[in-house]
């Protein structure tokens, strides 16, 4: 892993229409490590992490994958070095979970070579890695939230890509099952040396996974680093507008965000 | 079997699952490919008068033999191959507008582009007197104009909002339609028959210089679709999900919609709109074929035997001869009702 690819974005201004989204971003994507970006709703975490695949077009500045604007590169070439799991993809009617993985075989596919050893393994070593092997045959409209998500990620995994950008990839999920596509992330980092991107909305599993923490405020990039070095109590009142109180968590000893409300709160705690 | 036999491999699980899939692709397709074969030929064979299979090879092979060869030569078999590319024609663009849209709603007779090759023939008959020839030409023209003002309507930043396309496209039909009946209704008696071709759809009458340009349609075109089946397959996992996996998505979607367009618009310009074709053979297609991959050759395949074999009944079983669009639409539109009913209770929007 001496070559590592290498993601960032330079001077990014992104937008829709006539709205702009984020501006002036740059961001540096730690390769091989865990980044997780927080924000508070509508902030752009989406919107970058779409430019970022090259989903969305930059209007000033630039993505670059190796050094190279991402735009540039062939999409195809992209796709073999870079993997996306949007926030709600779609599932064909009655697919099954080994056709559906097959699908992320499709950048390493041309219109003419067909279906090869090499993608079969490929298939078989996502259903592995998730766990999902003993679903194979099953179709994944009858699998529950947590498996379905399983095998939405063994299906970015079988395009064997060195980089994986998730979109909320624990949306929909209840607390069990969150942990363990975490976890599952995890493995595939520590294991394979894959580079993680992922958007989540829970402060303390952020804090928790996270090597490289980015907090966004107003599409712009508030802080950056170690989640002890970013999650503070201030940039929790900053970015989300929360009266919050962080203290150190008792299992891993990074911060744990408490919120504060207007209620059942000691008043010391205030 | 009775042995103790160990857990298949994770890689095991994988190839005969995926050779399953294949096996029962080309078995559905295979079948439906000889389906289609056999009723072309009966509908060579069978009619008001029976004609032995050797006069009717005798017949294509250009031999002479009595009453065939006007009956087989010039009346059967341009009808027969004309209902055959037809039929294929509608079956493909359908499902691949069904597919490309991921909703059975979207097929280009419901969402207006028929309508506005149907319009632009009772315009050219009716108000231009033009010629059979440049009748088809303003059709497809205007079918595929129709398409790309329906795109343009619906297309908002960052692409096509599938809803948005439907509606938009079923309102547009309804302008159409109301179009064509303005026309109708101040026509002349004798060209009413010539214009009603145009609204439901017939193959009576069909001759080999009427069906040239769709065969060099379907000759050109369909290769075209069935390469980009593959980019399709990947779209129907989201746009999103297919742009990740490395599908150029919304230049293969023009791509598709200009191809499955000026076939669905070369098909109507020889036959008329026969009504439903394209909108039923998708959603049966990928039924009979099950969730292994793309349901639109199948449906291409199934749309083609879908019109021999209604025109057969249209013609021979109801004492007298109807329009197949009859036929179809009769079809069609319980079937219509169906899906209405079916997303609705699934709580599905459109």
């Amino acid at each position: 892993m001496s070559h590592a690819h290498t993601l960032r974005a330079e001077q990014l201004s992104l937008g829709y229409g006539e709205r702009s989204v984020v501006e002036n971003l740059d961001l540096s994507i730690p390769p091989e490590r865990i980044t997780v970006v927080v924000g508070a709703n509508a902030c752009g975490k989406s919107t970058i992490l779409k430019a970022m695949s090259r989903l969305l077009p930059a209007r000033h500045g630039a993505v670059l994958l190796d050094g190279k604007a991402i735009h540039e590169i062939p999409t195809k070439q992209v796709a073999r070095t870079l993997g996306l799991l949007p926030q709600s993809p779609i599932a064909p009617e009655g697919i099954s979970v080994s056709d559906l993985v097959g699908r992320g075989r499709h950048p390493h596919q041309g219109m003419l070579s067909r279906w090869t050893a090499d993608d079969d393994a490929a298939v078989a070593r996502a259903l592995d890695v998730t766990g999902t092997a003993d679903l194979a045959d099953r179709a994944v409209d009858e699998l529950s939230g947590g498996q379905r998500q399983r095998v939405w990620v063994a299906m970015v995994l079988a395009q064997q890509t060195e980089l994986l950008l998730l979109d909320e990839p624990t949306t929909f999920l209840d607390v069990t099952h969150q942990v363990e596509v975490l976890d599952l992330l995890t493995d595939l980092n520590r294991d394979f040396g894959t580079t993680i991107v992922m958007v989540l909305h829970d402060l303390n599993l952020a804090a928790r996974y996270a090597d490289h923490l980015v907090a966004i405020k107003g599409g712009r990039l508030y802080a950056a680093g170690a989640p002890s070095d970013v999650l503070t109590e201030t940039c929790v009142r900053d970015v989300f507008g929360l009266d919050n109180m962080v203290v150190p968590d008792p299992t891993t000893g990074k911060p744990l965000v408490l919120p504060l409300g207007r209620h059942h709160v000691a008043t010391a705690a205030r | 079997m009775t042995t103790l036999t160990e857990a298949p491999s994770t890689i095991e699980v994988v190839t005969t699952g995926r050779a399953r899939r294949a096996r029962r692709r080309w078995l559905v397709h295979v079948g439906l490919a000889l389906a289609v074969l056999a009723v072309f030929w009966l509908s060579l064979m069978l009619g008001r008068t029976y004609y032995p299979a050797s006069d009717v090879i005798a017949v294509i092979l250009g031999g002479d033999v009595d009453g065939a060869s006007f009956t087989v030569g010039t009346l059967r078999l341009p009808r027969a191959v004309t209902g055959l590319l037809v039929g294929f024609a509608f079956g493909l663009a359908g499902a691949t507008f069904q597919t490309m849209l991921r909703n059975p709603l979207a097929s280009p007779d419901v969402i207006g582009i028929s309508s506005g090759a149907s319009a632009a023939a009772v315009i050219g008959i009716l108000v231009l007197n033009l010629s059979p020839t440049a009748v088809s030409a303003m059709a497809t023209a205007a079918a595929l104009v129709t398409a790309f003002a329906i795109y343009l309507l619906s297309y908002k930043q960052g692409g096509v909002a599938n809803t948005r396309l439907i509606l938009i496209g079923i309102g547009i039909a309804a302008m159409l339609s109301s179009v064509v009946s303005y026309v109708l209704s101040g026509a002349a008696a004798w060209d009413m028959q010539v214009a009603m071709r145009w609204l439901t759809g017939n193959l009576n009458g069909a001759t080999y210089e009427r069906t040239l340009p769709l065969v060099i349609a379907v000759v050109l075109l369909a290769p075209v679709l069935l390469w980009l089946l593959r980019d399709l397959e990947a779209m129907r996992l989201g746009d999103q999900t297919a742009a990740a996996l490395g599908v150029p998505v919304e230049r293969t979607r023009v791509l598709l919609i200009v191809v499955a367009v000026a076939l669905m618009a070369f098909a109507t310009a020889a036959a008329g709109p026969i009504a439903f074709v394209a909108f039923l053979s998708g959603p049966i297609a990928a039924r009979i074929l099950g969730p292994v991959g793309s349901p639109v050759l199948a449906s291409g395949l199934f749309g083609a035997l879908l019109v021999l074999v209604a025109d057969f009944f249209a013609q021979y079983a109801l004492g007298t001869r109807f329009p197949v669009g009859v036929i179809t639409g009769a079809l069609g539109a319980p079937f219509l009702v169906y899906l209405l009913v079916r997303s609705n209770r699934s709580g599905g929007s459109l």
